[in-house]
């Protein structure tokens, strides 16, 4: 009997500092049995032997910050079956999302010798602003634990099991000593999504956030607890704006922080 | 051995205190117990009575915990801490059980519930009050929980009667404590005052005998104004809860008033970050979750927590049943001090106070229920069972 041909999987980068894609290489061990299972067949961080499209099940790291861009992300989509976007950058715009807070002409003549030659895009967005996306994994970087449970799924037809509770619950179950009750540090843990196993609290550090926000965050009574922390009101912009700054409920918690100092 | 009797009533000195710890270990028994870490103070395995939180104190709020220094020596000088003894009965992870595919069909392999006998040793009124709750739900029914009763087979409670009260204890008003009446195998209370670090001890199960046997002379013989002391502790202890809770008619108060406009007010504060769940010592929510190998050959079934303040809880066919923090708020209380009732036979509340402690924004049932009774039969404008 022929062996049924493995399904194609293509990596795509888009702005983005290819952490995510370390990512994907981390997982050596559990590369090996994939390999088995399928093809890897564009995958430039990996190896430039490249097959060519469609293919089954494209994992995109980035934003989009060209025209370029622009123009690429529909040819991946149009080439994919699945299209999974891979970390906050390809979720929220990312860290380079700060840019769609300030004046994007004056960063490129700060930044670069020559910005006459830099073409880029006043904005950086989320995929899902350009094309339909099928799943999306969080984190900066992601989870290598949620990857391989979205591959896993793939192969075996069903959905991937991808919780979007809070990062506490993960913190508690750790049994972990909650930073902000016994600390009194500032923490992103309630109002951001499970999946990193709350490594930041462990270490006795407040959650930054970078999973971006969970299923039902209650963002006016977070800024308040934050507030009523101590945090000043540019402070708490920033932690929202560092890696989702694009993700609706961060946004709107970035926008509120300051106009906090009206109030 | 000497023969100790259920009943027995002895005098434990501070210096003898270590031999009760030798006499626990030496029976077999792996002690875990209250130790610092992290700013708090936690059950965890302790090696030796030097592990105690000697000479700690706890300042509990709601949202806050410090620990402080005290100004004595005592080894059981503060309350309960976040995490409850419900994670050695009742894993936040545990794997089930492993199907593994074969020739013609699979083979499932369950998983053994392997370790030690436990020593729960400091165990407080509230926390008997609440295994005694979790033994219903995971005991009572017609199927009892496999590994939870594994485990629980193998525990000796060692209690300790509180010498003083917690800034968010209510224990008094969920009549659990702060005395220890039921549930015991021994229960201890520690005397600081008139006359040297001591402690009464009272064996209160055939097991508690056979640990106290095995150290005759470490214990003297207690007179009633030990006695008497003890209670006037445990008595101190009842006058100061840092927090009171009526619960006189309270499932019919909570039934009635679902529309009431102080759900939304909670709502407006509630982070939907489920700490509250997680340190009740009787919240006993889980999910479970299948865990495929890649190449799809064997498959784990595992179970974890779950919190009824997640939206994919109540998630059926794409849609969670429970989409407003408003309703999840209300459905855990409700549950937690009403409905449970109808369930168990009994509240899913002891009064420990970790959830008002261990909530981010300070979130306070007893508040909650407060403001509800102050103003009964009150209804949101439009609202009434809203999801
Ligand atoms: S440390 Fe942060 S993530 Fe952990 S329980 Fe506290 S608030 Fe939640
Ligand atoms: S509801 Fe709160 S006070 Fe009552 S037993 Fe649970 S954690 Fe303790
Ligand atoms: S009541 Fe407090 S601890 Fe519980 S889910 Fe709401 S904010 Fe979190």
């Amino acid at each position: 009997m022929p062996t049924p041909p493995r399904p194609k999987l293509a990596v795509w980068k888009f702005a983005s500092c290819d952490g995510c894609q370390l990512s994907v290489l981390d997982c050596e061990d559990e590369l090996l049995a994939l390999a088995d299972k399928v093809e890897i067949a564009n995958f430039r961080e990996a190896s430039s032997a490249v097959i060519d499209g469609p293919y089954d099940l494209s994992l995109v790291e980035g934003s989009v910050t060209t025209p370029e861009d622009e123009r690429r992300i529909k040819e991946v989509r149009a080439q994919s079956r699945v299209l999974v976007t891979i970390g906050a950058c390809a979720t929220a715009g990312g860290i380079q999302g700060l840019r769609n807070f300030a004046d994007v002409d004056e960063y490129r003549r700060v930044v670069y010798a020559h910005p006459e030659y830099i073409q880029t895009l006043a904005t950086s967005t989320p995929i899902a602003d350009h094309v339909p996306v099928d799943f999306e994994l969080r984190g900066c970087p992601i989870s290598k634990a949620q990857l391989l449970e979205l591959i896993s799924a793939y192969l075996g037809g069903r959905a991937p099991n991808l919780p979007n509770e809070s990062v506490c619950i993960e913190c508690k179950r750790r049994g972990n000593v909650c930073v902000v009750v016994a600390k009194g540090t500032p923490c992103l843990g309630p109002v951001t999504q499970a999946g990193c196993g709350a490594i930041c609290p462990s270490f006795h550090r407040g959650c930054y956030g970078c999973f971006g926000p969970q299923g039902s965050p209650n963002v006016p009574s977070m800024l308040r607890h934050l507030h009523d922390l101590g945090m000043a009101p540019p402070a708490v912009q920033r932690v929202f704006r560092t890696f989702n700054p694009l993700a609706p409920a961060f946004k709107s918690a970035s926008e509120a922080a300051t106009s906090d100092e009206e109030r | 051995m000497v023969r100790a009797e259920v009943g027995d009533r002895r005098i434990l000195s501070r210096s003898a205190f270590p031999e009760l710890f030798h006499a626990l270990t030496e029976a077999g028994y792996q002690v875990i117990g209250p130790t610092v870490r992290d700013g708090a103070i936690v059950y965890d395995r302790l090696r030796s009575v030097a592990d105690l939180p000697e000479g700690w104190t706890d300042r509990q709020g709601a949202g806050q915990y410090r620990l402080e220094r005290r100004n004595d020596a005592a080894l059981f000088g503060y309350t309960v801490g976040p995490a409850s003894w419900k994670k050695f009965l009742f894993p936040a992870r545990e794997r089930l059980w492993t199907a593994t595919k074969e020739e013609g069909g699979f083979s499932v392999r369950a998983e053994p519930v392997e370790g030690p006998p436990l020593a729960f040793f400091g165990m407080r009124a509230c926390e008997l009050a609440a295994l005694g709750v979790t033994d219903r739900v995971f005991q009572g029914g017609p199927v009892a929980d496999p590994g939870y009763s594994a485990r629980r087979a193998r525990v000796l409670r060692i209690a300790v009667q509180c010498g003083q009260s917690g800034g968010t204890c209510f224990c008094v008003s969920m009549g659990t404590g702060p005395g220890v009446r039921a549930g015991a195998d021994l229960v201890l209370t520690e005397i600081l005052t008139h006359g040297p670090h001591r402690f009464l001890l009272e064996v209160a199960s055939e097991a508690g005998a056979a640990v106290v046997g095995r150290i005759p002379s470490a214990l003297a013989a207690a007179g009633a104004e030990d006695t008497e002391r003890a209670e006037a502790i445990v008595a101190a202890t009842a006058a100061s809860m840092g927090r009171t809770m009526p619960t006189e008619g309270l499932p019919e108060l909570l039934r009635g008033n679902l529309a009431h406009p102080r759900w939304e007010d909670v709502a407006r504060r509630c982070l939907s970050c489920t700490n509250c769940t997680m340190v009740c010592p009787t919240c006993f929510c889980s999910s479970h979750e299948e865990v495929p190998d890649l190449d799809g050959r064997t498959v784990e079934r595992w179970r974890h927590w779950d919190s009824c303040f997640n939206l994919a809880f109540t998630e059926l066919h794409g849609q969670s049943v429970r989409k407003s923090g408003l309703s999840r708020y209300r459905q855990w209380l409700t549950h937690k001090l009403g409905t449970w009732h109808e369930q168990f036979g009994t509240s899913g509340c002891v009064g420990c106070g970790r959830c008002i402690t261990w909530c981010p924004v300070g979130i306070d049932l007893t508040a909650e229920v407060a403001a509800i009774r102050a103003t009964p039969g009150a209804v949101t404008p439009k609202a009434g069972g809203k999801t």
